[in-house]
């Protein structure tokens, strides 16, 4: 037996194929829902800072929602309440919805900070052009807005690669759920849950450190 | 082919602009002056709807700027615009900056944006930094730059605000120079500028502005030779004798 940090790598090695599933799920969960979470962040930005009242009011209704309840309870309501409501959905598909829903209120504060700090001349130069509103969002103040903000926008990503873990207590084999899949049915808890939280902070750490030193340089550029 | 018509616009209590009617006829070179805070920027700026005013109307070859049927990005396209800090965009290669609103304002082909872009850069004297990125550029270039994105839309009149207060004093010929030039050719401009050298050399009207209001408008040699109110010659005597 092969023991190193108080874990048993053969357990490891054995069950290597149901992790790397339960990886391969984490990651998926992660980026579809980024993708999903990005461009409605993107939308919801903009209707906050829109001059139409009911959109502005809409959005921030939006954001003040999500970000005031805790993300186990929008999981638990997607996938035990919708049912009710004639909508059967399935477990992953129900948690996808969810994270991108539930970032997407986290993306746009992201998203419209990004977009205040593009200084309005910018903005007086695209329309004297005559580009329209739209296209000055597209083409002028968003790429901007989103290369200013890419290292937070990655950060809530890496946040949100942790988040996905609570899909386990749906039942989901995420990375988590398959620790504890392999946790249980070799009575080895002290062991998988050790490795992992060793695992999470391999991929978290070193990644935030990176995103650090991007803004850094980001911020330098500007 | 510009007409402004008692034009008063409020920041909440505080009145910017109070009355102010002028004209600009089509190649007629026009120099706004006065001191900072007396309403010169917001003026222009209101010319091509950026800053949106109370009361009063201002035409640009017959559409109404303040007209809410009028479509106002169709009228800017028309009209073009340097401002005092470039504002060129950062994200764009120079190029890109010069192609952009010919192709998805005007519907312009890339090929046919390109041309255009690399004739007028080559006017300005910046041929050579075609593929860098307005960073790389010092102020004066970006400023020629700017001018050349204006004149790639073809516009039948240029504004300018203050198209030279934030180069450093070595700079300003260059950008001087590309407007001298372009007067010269004929076109229609509107220029709120402090260069009383370049305003002697190719204004026909000198209009100078204080708190708000327009407070003379003439002929440039009325104006370097007698201007008649006190705060005009009072300006003048501050900004020539030094």
């Amino acid at each position: 037996m092969s023991r190193f940090l108080g874990i048993d790598w053969q357990l490891i090695a054995d069950n290597h194929e149901i992790l790397l599933g339960g990886l391969q799920y984490s990651l998926t969960l992660t980026a579809s829902s980024m993708a999903v979470g990005i461009v409605l962040g993107c939308l919801l930005a903009l209707a906050r800072l829109s001059s139409i009242t009911p959109l502005r009011l809409f959005a921030a209704g939006y954001v003040n929602l999500f970000r005031s309840i805790p993300l186990v309870l929008v999981i638990f309501w997607f996938y035990f309440l919708l049912p009710f409501f004639g909508f059967k959905l399935g477990p992953d598909k129900s948690v996808f919805i969810t994270f991108a829903i539930f970032e997407a209120a986290y993306y746009c504060e992201i998203i419209r900070a990004g977009i205040q700090s593009i200084s309005k001349g910018q903005v007086g130069a695209a329309q004297a052009l005559g580009l329209t509103y739209a296209q000055s969002m597209r083409y002028i103040i968003l790429p901007q807005a989103l290369r200013n903000m890419l290292p937070l926008l990655l950060t809530q990503t890496v946040v949100l690669f942790q988040d996905t873990s609570l899909v386990t207590i749906i039942g989901i084999k995420d990375f988590m759920g398959a620790n504890v899949v392999v946790a249980s049915n070799n009575g080895a808890l002290k062991e998988m849950y050790t490795f992992a939280a060793l695992a999470y902070f391999c991929v978290c750490f070193p990644l935030s450190m990176l995103l650090k030193k991007l803004h850094k340089r980001i911020a330098v550029i500007r | 082919m510009i007409e402004i018509n008692k034009v008063s616009k409020w920041y909440g209590d505080f009145q910017v602009l109070t009355d102010c009617s002028t004209s600009v006829a089509k190649g007629e070179v026009v120099v706004v002056c006065g001191p900072s805070g007396s309403g010169k920027s917001t003026l222009i700026k209101c010319v091509n709807g950026l800053e949106p005013f109370q009361s009063g109307s201002i035409s640009v070859e017959g559409t109404s700027v303040g007209d809410a049927k009028t479509d106002l990005p169709k009228l800017r396209a028309k009209v073009g615009m340097v401002f005092q800090n470039f504002e060129l965009f950062p994200h764009l290669s120079i190029t890109e900056n010069l192609c952009l609103a010919q192709e998805k304002v005007l519907g312009r082909s890339h090929a046919e944006a390109m041309e255009k872009g690399l004739k007028l850069l080559d006017r300005v004297g910046l041929k050579a930094q075609a593929a860098k990125f307005p960073g790389q550029l010092s102020g004066g270039q970006q400023q020629r730059v700017a001018i050349a994105r204006a004149l790639a839309m073809d516009p039948i009149a240029m504004l300018f605000d203050e198209p030279t207060s934030a180069l450093d004093p070595e700079m300003v010929n260059e950008v001087l120079d590309v407007m001298v030039q372009l007067a010269k050719e004929g076109m229609t401009m509107m220029c709120v500028t402090h260069e009383m050298g370049f305003a002697r050399k190719v204004a026909n009207r000198v209009i100078f502005m204080d708190r708000g209001a327009i407070v003379e408008d003439a002929a440039k040699d009325d104006f370097f030779g007698q201007p008649r109110s006190e705060r005009a010659q009072t300006f003048l005597s501050k900004i020539l004798h030094h």
